[in-house]
């Protein structure tokens, strides 16, 4: 068995939160950068704003946005790996706080929902564990606002409704909440599963990037058919009228049970932070 | 178009929903905890730590600054998470809302009624709102961390009119 130490994993998601928080994945910049050509007046400055910015954050290492997020974490870890001197969980957490501590990086986590007092460290993180095959560890980071993450939704549909059913339910959610969620946006649907694993699999649908197609060809039409009701919404950026409102609609589906539909949309900001790296 | 918010203070009704325009300034950053203990303390009849009237509220939490920066990354919070206070921070005589996002009805009553004006800037662009920023000071509730609040001195700032004093709007819904 592969063996490392938990210094390995802390430096590599210390360094995560940081470049997560300062680039924007070229992917998302090459969207936006084609966004704007479909715009004009407000819709069109707003989208330079967002490039202008991208520029500014890689360059002068300022976070992207004031809301650096609740910082979630999607592990595959390789069964024929282990950590010989601590455990992930440990060692992530300790990455979280030295990248937000040392790289000026807000810190919006509150220990409880109701006392609300901040933990100064932006920990715990969000840490989701899977075992896989093999002897590395994959780990996918995900930076998410309170603005995006507020605008999200789940809802237990029956089987009856079917896709229109789903598809009313997403269109709902962004035309209701979308606008407070700095559009364009970035749309993860997750259906079936349960109560539970459906609101995890819409967050786990983002860890994808822009212009990726969905491995299953039925998912991959809805997704295009989706992405293009949304953009008929009319929201565009920041909600002030435009073409683009979303750059792209992702669909994760799970079994789910004889009597059930779950849906959930898990909403992403333009700002879309996102980084995964292998070790 | 380029404006000073205290020449707008007189002439508030000059600003149309839907223009855009670069502010300066002096703006008081406060966002939900802020707004809870401000109305609070209204409610007991205690000093606000800034002068209210005709003062500019920017619903922002600032990262922290670097070493030799003014400011951290700074851009707009969700503004309706503030509906239900902003009625009543708007009676003390609150010109100036500065955040991104939909209001209430309630709210846009409340603009119109008062001849304030609620403006929005870009949310996500941080980074680039950060340079508009001249000069920062903590204010008040220095306990909430990032949800303190800080005097900020700006020039420069794009902003859109969102709600005008006459109660339009540029959201379509």
């Amino acid at each position: 068995m592969r063996k490392i130490k938990s210094r390995t994993i802390i430096n590599a998601v210390e360094n995560l939160c940081a470049n997560a928080n300062f680039e924007l994945p070229t992917d998302v910049l090459r969207s936006l950068e084609k966004s704007v050509l479909c715009e004009k007046g407000i819709a069109k400055d707003i989208l330079e704003e967002m490039i202008e910015n991208a520029l500014i954050a890689k360059n002068e290492q300022i976070p992207l946005c004031q809301d650096t997020g609740m910082a979630n974490f999607f592990v595959k870890f390789g069964d024929d790996v282990s950590i010989e001197d601590g455990d992930i969980y440990y060692a992530i957490n300790r990455g979280v706080f030295l990248g937000y501590t040392k790289n000026y990086l807000r810190k919006s986590i509150v220990s409880d929902p109701l006392e609300r007092k901040n933990t100064q460290d932006n920990t715990p993180a969000n840490i989701y564990i899977e075992i896989v095959s093999g002897d590395k560890i994959e780990i996918a980071f995900l930076a998410k606002g309170g603005g995006s993450e507020n605008a999200s939704s789940s809802m237990m549909l029956t089987p009856s409704v079917g896709w229109d059913g789903v598809k009313e339910f997403v269109l709902k959610t962004v035309n209701e909440k979308g606008r407070n969620a700095c559009p364009p946006l970035v749309i993860g649907v997750g259906i079936g599963g349960d109560f539970s694993s459906v609101g995890f699999i819409s967050k786990k649908a983002l860890i994808r990037e822009i212009g990726s197609e969905n491995k299953n060809i039925f998912y991959s039409e809805k997704e295009k058919e989706l992405l293009d009701e949304i953009n008929k919404l009319g929201i565009g950026p920041m909600g002030m009228c435009g073409k683009t409102t979303s750059l792209a609609v992702f669909i994760e589906a799970r079994p789910t049970h004889i009597a059930s539909l779950p849906v959930s949309v898990n909403i992403q900001c333009h700002s879309f932070r996102r980084k995964i790296i292998i070790i | 178009m380029k404006v000073d918010l205290h020449d707008l203070v007189l002439d508030s009704k000059i600003l149309k929903a839907g223009q855009k325009v670069l502010i300066r300034g002096i703006i008081y950053t406060a966002r939900d905890s802020a707004h809870d203990r401000i109305v609070k303390m209204l409610n007991c009849a205690e000093k606000i730590p800034f002068e209210m009237k005709n003062a500019a509220i920017y619903y922002c939490g600032p990262s922290p600054a670097k070493p030799g920066m003014i400011v951290g990354a700074c851009g707009p919070t969700t503004s309706s998470r503030m509906d239900v206070f902003t009625p009543r921070i708007l009676k003390e005589g609150v010109k100036f809302l500065i955040g991104k996002g939909v209001r209430s009805e309630v709210v846009v009553d409340s603009i119109k009624q008062n001849s304030a004006i609620y403006l929005v800037a870009t949310g996500g662009v941080a980074a680039l709102l950060s340079k508009t920023v001249k000069k920062i000071d903590l204010i008040a509730f220095e306990d909430l961390g990032p949800e303190a609040v800080y005097k900020l001195e700006v020039e420069d700032m794009p902003l859109i009119v969102a709600i005008d004093s006459f109660g339009n709007t540029v959201f379509k819904m």
